[in-house]
């Protein structure tokens, strides 16, 4: 993980005692709601329906055991016992009080942690896969890449008041996009350019909201040191030509649509074409440093398959069913990746308590090199266990609800907090999820159904990442009810892709019942091996529309 | 009261905004701030005004408009309507960097102590703070930090060009 300097502290430090005068002067009435509002939110904090919230940035989904001992600190300190995992891999707090936020900014800067960028119009954290630097078929590994973004980003002077919130992804997976780049500003992914260089392809324009689109590539084949060159060009540009009378329209997808591809990427090439070999471009010194930064991990050299990971899938059903399910290949020998479910069924998806935040620390400090990290899709995992010790990890987890093995299954819902903490939502989304795991309690059953993603959003925002769900809740507002429209065949897998509308909305406790018709049409129609998504593509929206609502007239 | 912040001091203000809509148009003498229309539409008068003469662009109104005029521009000023419009801080920079320009930048409008040391290494120097704020207490706005990352308006050097190798 890469450390702190002594000047990334500094930073940090001085942060803390900025956001405390800031937020003295709006007690002390000097800094006036207007004034403050983007401040706060530059810092992660937002006035929600009951209290503030704090988002707390966990840089790439990447955390260290004595960062999440303060995250359960926090938790019991100031917070009621508990915290979430947003869909972009940060965490979330849901009742800090205003004042003794610039104390709880203090307590996470000891650990090097911070909520900075976590909300606002600004450039917020990059994300990546959470399996990055395990993953086999990664190129490179893009945490680096990530961590170079992050210190360009963090205050850069230009670029602190945009037209509205800007993402970074960055992806080192070829065909596939763990990281969902092409549903973000600017997606990056590291390729191969055949002459065995690595570089990167620039992606702009995706984003989900309220009108969702993939986004496009403007940059064909960037060269690693002119990174943050190419990237500065198009947050100039983006800066420049955004609009901004109108915050619905306002995201860089809207003008890369409206002026083209081409002239975007024209506007783009001039402003990179200044900055190029100027002192932002990238020194080896400086690559070679992040590279560094993200060492692996002092593995023991050992074989795939040990004869105690044999015996215990054997011998024990439930072990076995928890292994194939939630953990994953690794590219070291010996060692597997685990995913720590957080969607046992009557738990918010993404909760998390501050005393499986202390167990997870304990585990990750035992088993996994001291490191945990956050997913999108509101998990947690541990990277590098060893084969031979996965069945004393899973009975520590099992002990702690940490190991329910629905990953990437129905019942691993992925849900915003909705109408039960966010003042924008239009409707619940945790009743919603809670209420079709219920229906799915079969684990049997979840297994054969095998993969299926449902995201769930409270509202337009997507924070919930509706739009890629195979199968789509979104809660919109009629009349001042609660209603929930659905979408199907969206996808975040192997591509990103958004999901088609199926029909008029329903009520919340017709939901799950229209799940349920979904998943069984999908149980009767599929072939030998096919998985939901395939069997929507294949299909198409016909056969579920005329399920739910009755044959078309 | 002084509301001017220049080059990291307070300091009083001699110049004039004159807005398209005064009845009396320019005034005779003195230091004037113009529109960019009436800089364009009047630049040969201008240049014989009897006092100093800066252009006030405001967001959507580029740089690029002024690259021809740069030289006969003691200032450049630019307009934060709201302070959350940040098209100003890419025009300082690419008068910066892009035109070379070494005349003052100045800041009017919604300018404000949060938004200061943004301002301040984008290159801006001059800092006209909102006249219902205290313009002693803005300035400590400019020392929030004493560690960037980017290069900048005083530091063309990132970071990264800092260091010892
Ligand atoms: S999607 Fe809407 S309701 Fe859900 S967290 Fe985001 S803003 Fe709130």
């Amino acid at each position: 993980m890469y450390v702190y300097q002594d000047y990334d502290q500094r930073l940090l430090d001085e942060r803390v005692a900025q956001f405390r005068d800031q937020t003295q002067r709006y007690l002390d009435g000097k800094l006036a709601e207007e004034e403050y509002r983007p401040l706060r939110l530059q810092n992660g904090l937002y006035v929600q329906r009951y209290a503030p919230m704090l988002r707390v940035a966990v840089p790439y989904g990447m955390m260290a055991s004595a960062q999440l001992r303060m995250l359960a600190h926090i938790c019991r300190t100031w917070d009621k016992g508990y915290c979430h995992v947003s869909t972009r891999q940060n965490i979330q707090f849901n009742w800090p009080e205003l004042q003794d936020v610039p104390d709880i900014l203090e307590a996470l800067a000891s650990v090097q942690m911070h909520a900075i960028q976590t909300s606002g119009n600004c450039i917020r954290n990059t994300t990546t896969d959470e399996f990055a630097g395990v993953n086999a078929k990664e190129i490179d590994d893009p945490r680096p890449w990530c961590e170079l973004i992050r210190q360009w980003s963090t205050f850069n002077p230009e670029f602190a008041y945009l037209p509205r919130k800007f993402k970074i992804a960055v992806n080192a997976v070829p065909d596939e996009d763990p990281a969902l780049i092409g549903v973000h500003d600017i997606g990056v992914q590291i390729v191969e350019n055949g002459q065995d260089e690595t570089g990167f392809q620039i992606w702009a324009g995706g984003g989900l909201g309220r009108t969702p689109m993939t986004g496009e590539v403007i940059g064909e084949f960037i060269e690693p040191k002119y990174l943050l060159a190419y990237l500065e060009a198009v947050l100039r540009v983006y800066n420049k030509y955004g609009i901004r009378d109108n915050k619905y329209k306002a995201r860089i997808k809207i003008i890369v649509k409206a002026m083209g591809r081409d002239k975007f990427r024209e506007l783009t090439e001039r402003e990179f074409a200044e900055l190029k070999d100027g002192p932002i471009t990238l020194t080896e010194h400086e690559i070679e440093r992040m590279r560094a930064s993200f060492p692996a991990p002092a593995y023991s050299s050992l074989t795939d398959l040990p004869q105690a990971l044999s015996q215990a899938l054997s011998s024990d059903k439930a072990f076995s069913r928890w292994y194939h399910t939630n953990t994953r290949a690794h590219k070291q020998a010996g060692y597997r990746a685990v995913t720590l479910t957080l969607k046992k069924t009557g738990r918010v998806p993404g909760d998390i308590t501050d005393e499986q935040l202390d167990v997870v620390a304990d585990l990750a400090d035992r088993y996994s090199f001291g490191e945990v990290r956050t997913t999108h899709q509101q998990n947690m995992v541990l990277a590098d266990v060893r084969q031979d010790e996965l069945f004393d990890l899973w009975q520590a987890l099992e002990s702690m609800g940490l190991a329910t093995p629905n990953l990437k299954l129905l019942t691993d819902i992925v849900a915003c907090p909705g109408g039960d903490y966010c003042s924008l939502a239009n409707a619940k989304s945790i009743p919603i999820a809670e209420a079709i795991q219920h229906r799915f309690e079969d684990m049997d059953y979840l297994h054969d159904l095998g993969e299926l993603d449902i995201n769930i959003s409270g509202c337009m925002n997507a924070c919930g990442h509706h739009h890629i769900g195979h199968i789509g809740i979104l809660g919109v507002d009629k009349k001042g009810r609660e209603y929930y429209q659905i979408t199907l065949g969206g996808r975040g897998d192997k591509v990103s892709r958004i999901g088609d509308k199926m029909g008029p909305s329903f009520e919340s406790d017709e939901v799950a019942d229209v799940v349920e018709k979904i998943v069984n049409l999908y149980v009767e129609l599929r072939h030998d091996g096919e998985l939901f998504i395939d069997t929507y593509e294949r299909v198409g929206m016909e056969p579920f529309k005329e399920r739910i609502y009755g044959p078309a007239n | 009261m002084a509301q001017l912040i220049k080059d990291g001091a307070l300091c009083e203000n001699s110049w004039v905004r004159v807005t398209p809509e005064d009845a009396e148009g320019i005034p005779a003498n003195g230091d004037i701030i113009v529109s960019l229309s009436c800089w364009l539409e009047q630049k040969e008068a201008l240049k014989n005004h009897n006092g100093k003469v800066a252009v006030c662009l405001k967001p959507g109104q580029e740089p690029a408009e002024l690259a021809g005029d740069l030289a006969d521009l003691p200032m450049i000023a630019i307009d934060f309507p709201v302070f959350a419009d940040g098209r100003g801080y890419s025009y300082a920079r690419e008068l910066r960097t892009r035109y070379g320009y070494q005349g003052e930048i100045r800041a009017v409008g919604d300018v404000l102590q949060d938004q200061l040391f943004y301002m301040w290494r984008c290159g801006f120097n001059a800092f006209d703070i909102r006249a219902d704020k205290d313009a002693s207490e803005a300035l400590k706005g400019l020392n929030d930090f004493t560690v960037t990352y980017q290069a900048d308006a005083r530091d063309p050097r990132p970071i990264y060009r800092r260091q010892p190798e």
